[in-house]
C-alpha cells in the first residue's frame, strides 16, 4: 500500500509542473492586452503604457516570466491582483470556502440521493420505477443549468417565497467570517437564527449545482449494478438463500463501487466547472465568478494562479479517489 | 428554552426587522468594486461603492444633473486669465473612523494637497502604493494641466493651471478627485499597510465604511457627523452583490433589496405592469455611433458619410437592439447636457436618395468592413445585431458589408490606428457632464490615433472647441458648442446612432432616490417611508 501510495505521489510533481505552464500559458494565449482592457474606450498614452509595461513586467522575455513565476509558486508567491491589488492567495482563500461549501453539500445531495436511486432502479430493472428514473436523469444531465436556476427561482423563491433568491446569508445577520463556511461560522456567530438562514440560503444553490452529478451518480450506479448483478456469485449468494438486501447491499454494491467512486471523483471537475454559472447565478461569493471575472478583465495573476490552485485540487480529489480503489479492491493496491 | 423565553426571543427578532428594514436601505448592485480608492479605477461599479458614499470633492454633481454644486469647498474663484482656482474649505468636516484608525483633525487643505499630489506627483510616497495607476487623472491630463497647487491657509487651496481650461472644475467634481485623508494615510504608511486606503476607505461622506465581503455584501452606515445636515435619511446601507439581471429582479419582487440597476430590457415592461415597483427613468449621458476612418477613401468625403448615414434605419435599431430602452441620436452630445443643440435636423432615412448621393460621388460597389464590439455597452446593448442591422440598409444601398469583430482589448487598440479599414462601432459615456469631455476628446485632432475613432480633424470644428475650452463664459461656451454641432453634421464624421434609456426599478417605499445623468447610484438623498 505504502509503494502504491508513493508511486501516486510522485506522479504529483511532473503534473504540478504541467499545469503551471498550462495556466501561466493559457491566459497569454488568448488575444487581448491587460493594460489596454484596464484603461477601456478612454485609453492611455503610450509613455504610460510603457511605463505599466515595465510595471508589470512585460517587456521582459517569456521565459523569464515564467521562471519569475514558477519561483514564486515554489515560496507559496502567486502575486498580487493587477485590479484588486490584493495578494491572489488572500482573494482564494477569502473566497473558496464557499465555493467548498456548496461543492460538498451539491456532491452529497448527489449521492445520497443519486446512489440509493440508482441501485433501486437496477434491481427493478424495467419496471415503471426504473424507467422513470432513468428517464427522469437523462431530463437532469441535460439541464441547462442556467435555465433551471432560473426556474427554481421563479418558483421557489418568487412565487412561493419559500427560499431566498440568492447570496448566502439574510442581510439582517452580519458576523466576521472565521472559517469562511457560513454553516459553523453561523454557529460560531452566536446570532439566533443564523444558521436557519444559511440553511436556507444553500438548498436552491445546492439542488442547482448537485443536478447533473445526481443524473450521473444515478447512471452509472445503475449499470454497474446491473453488471454485477448478473454475475455467477450473486447468483450463488441468492442460491444460499441471502436475504436480497444483503445481496444487493453488501454483494453487489460494494464491487459496483468502483466505476461509481470514479464517476464521484470526475464530477469534482464538473461540480467546479459548474459553480461558474451557479455562482454567478445565486451570487454566491466562490472562486468559479471570481476565476470569470478575472478572465475578462485578463487579470494575469489571478487566472494562472486561480487555475493553478484549482487544478491542484482535482489532483488531489484523483489521488483520493486512486486510494480509494486501493481500499475498495485489494487487487489494485497488491498489482501495483 | 421556555414558552415565554422563545416569545421574548421571536418578539425581539420581530422588533430589531421591522427596526432594520425601516432603516436599511438595500441596494442589488451589478458586481463588485475593484477597490475603494476611486481614483484607481474607471468603473461605474467601483464608484458606487466608493466615492459616491464614502467620499466627498471639492465641488459636486448636484445628484440627479450635471450641475457643479459646492462640496468640501464653500465656494471658489478663477482669476481673470482663468489660471488660478482659489478654494475656501468648509470648516468643521469630521473624517470617519474605522477599526484601526481614529482621525484627531478636521478635514483642511493638507487633505486636499494630499488627495492630489499623489495622483500626480510620481516622487510622492503615496503614488506607488496600490499599483500606482491613476487612469482618470493621466486620462483627463490633469498633470499637465496643473502647474502647482497650493496652501495658503489651512482652510484654502490655489490650484495653479498651465493654460485656461475651462472644464477644470467639472472635473474636480469627477470621482478620481475624492478627498481623502492625509493622517489616515500617513498612519497606514507607517504601519507598512499603505493599500489599506484602497481596502477600508476613510472619508468625509454621507455614509461610513463598515465591511466588505468580497463578491457577496458591502456595509455602511449613517455618517452621524455629515455636514450637510439632516442627510443621510438612512441608518444602513448594504450592497447586495447580485450580478445576474434576473435575480436582481426577483430580489426586487421578493423585497430582499430596494433598488436594482440595470434591469434586462426584456423585463422593462413587466415592471412597469407590477404595481410593487416603481420603474424610474431618464436618458443616459452617452452616445453610440458609427465611426468612418475619415482618412481613408472614400470615407474622406463627407458626402458619402452623409449618404451611408441615410441609408441606416435608426428606428429600427431602437426597436431591435434596444428594444425601445433607447433614443434616436442625430447629435454627438446627449439631450440632457447643456449646450445641447435640438435645433439641428437629424439625416432623414431616405435609402433611395442616399443611392443617388452615392453614385453622385462616383462611388459605386462598394464593399466596406463595419467593426461591432464584442461586448455589451450601455450605449450599445448589442453590437452584433446592429452591426447586421446597418449590413442590411447597407445591402439596400448596393454597398457590401463585411462584420468584424475582435476581443475587447484588442478591437480598443486596434480600433485607434489611423489606417483602421471601415467604420467602427462604438460609444461614449460621459464623465463630468462638460461638452468638452465628448466633442474634443472624440472629434478633436488631438485625439486622433486614440479617443478619436474617426481620425477627424476639422479645422472649422477643432476652432470652434478649443475656443470654448478657453471661455469661462457658460453663455459664450454653449452658443460655441451649439455651433460645433452643426459643422458635425454637416460633416458626418460619425453617423450618431442612439442614447440609451436608463431604467432603474425601485420599491415603492424608496423615496427620493433621482436617477444621475452621469451614471451613479447615489443613495445621500434617499429614504424609506413606513
Amino acid at each position: 500500500m505504502i509503494r502504491y501510495l508513493l508511486a501516486r505521489l510522485l506522479t504529483f510533481v511532473p503534473t504540478f509542473l504541467g499545469v503551471t505552464l498550462i495556466s501561466f500559458a493559457f491566459i497569454r494565449v488568448l488575444p487581448g492586452d491587460p493594460i489596454i482592457v484596464m484603461a477601456g474606450e478612454r485609453g492611455l498614452t503610450e509613455e504610460r503604457y510603457a511605463e505599466l509595461v515595465t510595471q508589470f513586467g512585460f517587456d521582459k522575455p517569456l521565459p523569464v516570466q515564467f521562471w519569475t513565476y514558477l519561483t514564486g509558486v515554489l515560496q507559496g508567491d502567486l502575486g498580487v491582483s493587477y485590479v484588486t491589488k490584493r495578494p491572489v492567495w488572500d482573494e482564494f482563500f477569502a473566497l473558496f470556502p464557499a465555493t467548498l461549501e456548496l461543492s460538498l453539500c451539491a456532491i452529497v445531495f448527489a449521492i445520497a440521493i443519486g446512489l440509493p436511486a440508482g441501485v433501486i432502479a437496477a434491481v427493478n430493472r424495467g419496471k415503471l420505477f426504473d424507467r422513470a428514473l432513468m428517464s427522469t436523469a437523462l431530463v437532469g444531465y441535460s439541464m441547462p443549468i442556467f435555465w433551471w436556476a432560473l426556474l427554481l427561482i421563479i418558483v421557489f423563491s418568487g412565487n412561493l417565497g419559500w427560499t431566498p433568491v440568492s447570496g448566502r446569508m439574510g442581510l439582517l445577520y452580519f458576523f466576521e467570517p472565521v472559517t469562511g463556511f457560513m454553516l459553523i461560522d453561523s454557529v460560531l456567530s452566536g446570532q439566533s437564527g443564523a444558521f436557519g438562514s444559511a440553511v436556507r440560503h444553500l438548498i436552491l444553490p445546492t439542488i442547482v449545482l448537485g443536478t447533473i452529478p445526481l443524473a450521473v451518480i444515478a447512471r452509472q450506479t445503475r449499470s454497474a449494478m446491473l453488471e454485477v448483478l448478473s454475475e455467477d456469485y450473486i447468483r450463488t449468494a441468492r442460491a444460499k438463500g441471502l436475504s436480497p438486501l444483503r445481496v444487493n447491499g453488501l454483494h453487489a454494491l460494494r464491487n459496483a463501487m468502483i466505476p461509481v467512486v470514479t464517476v464521484i471523483g470526475l464530477s469534482v471537475g464538473t461540480l467546479l466547472a459548474g459553480a461558474i454559472l451557479t455562482e454567478t447565478i445565486f451570487s454566491w461569493p466562490g472562486i468559479g465568478k471570481w476565476m470569470v471575472d478575472s478572465i475578462f478583465r485578463r487579470d494575469y495573476p489571478v487566472v494562472q494562479g486561480g487555475l493553478l490552485l484549482i487544478a491542484s485540487m482535482v489532483m488531489v480529489v484523483n489521488l483520493t479517489v486512486d486510494i480509494l480503489y486501493g481500499f475498495i479492491n485489494p487487487k489494485i493496491r497488491a498489482r501495483k | 428554552m421556555t414558552l415565554k423565553n422563545l416569545l421574548v426571543t421571536v418578539g425581539m427578532l420581530a422588533l430589531i426587522g421591522v427596526g432594520a428594514s425601516a432603516q436599511t436601505l438595500v441596494y442589488c448592485s451589478e458586481g463588485s468594486p475593484e477597490g475603494f480608492d476611486p481614483a484607481l479605477y474607471t468603473s461605474g461599479t467601483t464608484f458606487d461603492a466608493s466615492s459616491h458614499p464614502v467620499y466627498n470633492r471639492l465641488v459636486e454633481f448636484e445628484t440627479g444633473t450635471t450641475n457643479v454644486v459646492p462640496g468640501l469647498a464653500e465656494s471658489y474663484e478663477a482669476s481673470e486669465d482663468g489660471l488660478e482656482y482659489t478654494f475656501h474649505l468648509r470648516q468643521g468636516v469630521r473624517f470617519h473612523s474605522v477599526d484601526g484608525f481614529t482621525p484627531t483633525r478636521d478635514f483642511n487643505a493638507d487633505d486636499v494637497i494630499f488627495s492630489f499630489e499623489r495622483q500626480r506627483l510620481a516622487d510622492h510616497p503615496m503614488h506607488n502604493a496600490s499599483g500606482g495607476t491613476w487612469e482618470y487623472f493621466d486620462g483627463m491630463s490633469m498633470a499637465d494641466l496643473i502647474a502647482s497647487i497650493e496652501k495658503v491657509d489651512d482652510y484654502t487651496v490655489k490650484f495653479v493651471l498651465n493654460r485656461p481650461e475651462a472644464p477644470f472644475i467639472a472635473n474636480l467634481a469627477m470621482d478620481f478627485a475624492s478627498i481623502l485623508s492625509a493622517e489616515y494615510a500617513d498612519a497606514m504608511l507607517a504601519a507598512g499597510t499603505p493599500e489599506m486606503l484602497n481596502q477600508k476607505p476613510v472619508g468625509t461622506g454621507p455614509f461610513r465604511f463598515v465591511a466588505y465581503q468580497k463578491d457577496a455584501v458591502i456595509r455602511y452606515q449613517r455618517n452621524a457627523d455629515y455636514w450637510d445636515a439632516g442627510k443621510p435619511k438612512v441608518e444602513n446601507l448594504v450592497f447586495a452583490i447580485t450580478p445576474d439581471a434576473s435575480v436582481r429582479y426577483q430580489k426586487l419582487k421578493a423585497g430582499e433589496c430596494h433598488v436594482m440597476p440595470f434591469p434586462n430590457p426584456a423585463d422593462i415592461q413587466a415592471m412597469k405592469d407590477d404595481p410593487g415597483i416603481n420603474v424610474l427613468e431618464q436618458e443616459g449621458l452617452n452616445v453610440g455611433y458609427l465611426a468612418y476612418n475619415t482618412t481613408m477613401a472614400p470615407f474622406d468625403n463627407a458626402r458619402v458619410r452623409k449618404a451611408l448615414n441615410m441609408a441606416i434605419d435608426k428606428q429600427a435599431i431602437i426597436d431591435v437592439v434596444f428594444q425601445g430602452s433607447g433614443e434616436i441620436a442625430k447629435n454627438p452630445i446627449p439631450p440632457t447636457m447643456w449646450s445641447y443643440n435640438d435645433a439641428v435636423e437629424d439625416d432623414p432615412y431616405d435609402p433611395e436618395a442616399a443611392r443617388a448621393m452615392l453614385e453622385e460621388e462616383g462611388v459605386s460597389g462598394l464593399n466596406m468592413k463595419v467593426w461591432a464590439m464584442p461586448v455589451q455597452r450601455p450605449y450599445n446593448p448589442n453590437a452584433r445585431r446592429m452591426a447586421e442591422l446597418i449590413q442590411e440598409d447597407f445591402a439596400k444601398i448596393g454597398v457590401g458589408v463585411e462584420i468584424v469583430t475582435y476581443e475587447w482589448g484588442e478591437y480598443l487598440s486596434r480600433s485607434r490606428e489611423l489606417d483602421r479599414d471601415g467604420a467602427l462601432l462604438l460609444g461614449w459615456t460621459g464623465d463630468n457632464g462638460d461638452p468638452d469631455n465628448f466633442l474634443a476628446v472624440l472629434l478633436g485632432c488631438d485625439g486622433r490615433g486614440s479617443s478619436n475613432r474617426a481620425q477627424w480633424c476639422y479645422e472649422p470644428f477643432e476652432d470652434l472647441i478649443q475656443m470654448a475650452k478657453v471661455t469661462t463664459d457658460v453663455a459664450e461656451r454653449t452658443a460655441l458648442y451649439e455651433e460645433a454641432q452643426v459643422v458635425f453634421k454637416d460633416q458626418a464624421p460619425w453617423a450618431t446612432i442612439a442614447h440609451s434609456v436608463v431604467f432603474m426599478p425601485v420599491r415603492p417605499e424608496v423615496e427620493g432616490y433621482k436617477v444621475h445623468p452621469l451614471g451613479g447610484h447615489i443613495f445621500t438623498d434617499v429614504g424609506l417611508s413606513q
